[in-house]
């Protein structure tokens, strides 16, 4: 499965770097990120672009599933 | 989910505007219930780093708003410990933000609020704003980063409320050393209770919603996600309804006055007013956040937030001892050619940062 990962990054760069690997990789993606900030924003991205978003927490982390 | 995400957000907003018209009533300086940089600028008066008389306070909302920002960041398990991802450059942004907003006379919460006064030089500054962010949304898609933050220990994450407890203990001690205002607007403030509760209040509900002036519009031009914008537009709402009341209630007959000429704390210079929020504009984008962002993530555990917040009160310090701030009567000429240097320093930032892979 294609994976990113955008820990350590502030928003909106976590949702712009989705993005970018939606177009490039497609579905479906997981992304990595280390805060409820950026978990929320591309949540909410990933939803208003018609795709199905899951995610979990990952020890401090959390891993979102998009397809 | 998204529902109930937007509730929080426009209650919030709702909430954050009528807290700062409350604010006014109680003895704020007026269509300043909130002002980020103002309030920072007259902490930087109040502890002595510049020496205008009419603008030093250590303000209790600045205190409020870390400190609620942490209670809140704590009960929901989100107060982490993040740092590092280019300080020096956050800390000349936070500086660059505060040379624009103190040409306009407001940070973009202020903005909204003067707005919501009937002030329409906002208007002006909300074009340039706009325009600001946008331009940094192009530095953004071209692969603008300030690169990664990395886990710190708990210290560091702790360091801005406790600088802002020794505040609050400096404020209620009020020791000689201190500097407060006899007249102007550092003289004008609510009692400390009210204004510390205040910014408790605004400082949580900011840390939940990520309310962010600068985000509305950039995520709004990026990705068509109008969430955070609707925070912005129920302060403004709020704020407009609120001031109609005290209007035509009697209370406050000047609370709402339509014009450009004769508004608080504010000038009619509509060229540098665009310029100045420009400015505020291109650089809060870069630090990914607006003052009151930058100001809410400082209290939630994130030190490179805190560094664009100790840039923004050095920044207010070199303005006022450099002559930079505008007043009432307009912008100073070492103000303008500040404000020039900001965009030109910034703009050098984001080409310096651009990830030539992602472009």
């Amino acid at each position: 499965m294609n994976q990113i990962d955008a820990r350590g990054f502030s928003c909106p760069e976590p949702v712009l770097m989705t993005k970018k690997a939606l177009q490039d990789l497609g579905k479906p993606l997981t992304v990595l990120v280390d805060s409820p900030t950026p978990l929320q924003n591309i949540t909410r991205f990933a939803r208003n672009a018609g795709h199905k978003v899951d995610s979990r927490p990952l020890g401090d982390d959390f891993e979102l599933v998009i397809s | 989910m998204k529902s109930k995400e937007r509730l929080w957000m426009i209650g919030a907003g709702l909430a954050v505007g009528v807290i700062a018209v409350v604010l006014v009533v109680l003895g704020n300086p007026a269509n300043m219930g909130f002002c980020i940089a103002c309030f920072l600028r007259d902490i930087a008066g109040g502890v002595g780093l510049h020496r205008a008389g009419v603008v030093q306070y250590i303000r209790p909302e600045i205190i409020g708003l870390v400190l609620g920002a942490m209670v809140m960041a704590l009960a929901g398990r989100e107060f982490q410990v993040r740092g590092g991802s280019s300080p020096v450059i956050r800390f000349v942004l936070g500086f660059c933000v505060m040379v624009g907003a103190l040409m306009f006379l407001g940070c973009p919460l202020r903005m909204v609020l003067r707005l919501g006064g009937g002030d329409l030089n906002a208007l002006v500054g909300l074009v340039g704003f706009a325009l600001g962010i946008f331009a940094g949304t192009l530095f953004l898609k071209k692969g603008f980063s300030l690169k990664k933050s990395q886990p710190q220990s708990k210290v560091e994450g702790y360091a801005m409320p406790a600088i802002t407890v020794a505040l609050l203990v400096l404020v209620l001690a009020a020791p000689a050393f201190l500097f407060f205002s006899s007249e102007g607007p550092g003289s004008q403030h609510a009692p400390i209770v009210a204004a510390l509760a205040a910014g408790l209040i605004v400082g949580a509900l900011a840390q939940k919603t990520r309310l962010c002036m600068v985000g509305g519009i950039r995520d709004a031009l990026l990705f068509k996600d109008f969430h955070l914008l609707t925070g912005f537009i129920a302060i403004f709402v709020a704020v407009l309804a609120g001031n109609l009341i005290l209007k035509f209630s009697g209370v406050n007959p000047a609370a709402f006055t339509l014009s450009f000429a004769g508004q608080s704390v504010a000038h009619t210079d509509g060229l540098w007013n665009f310029l100045g929020m420009t400015l505020v504009g291109l650089a809060s984008v870069m630090l990914g956040g607006c003052p009151l962002r930058q100001l809410i993530l400082s209290g939630s555990g994130n030190s490179d937030s805190t560094v664009a917040v100790l840039g923004m009160v050095v920044g207010a310090a070199f303005c006022h001892n450099f002559g930079l701030a505008s007043s009432g009567t307009g912008p100073t000429f070492n103000g303008q050619v500040a404000v020039v240097i900001g965009l030109v320093v910034v703009a050098a930032i984001g080409v310096g940062n651009l990830n030539r892979k992602a472009a």
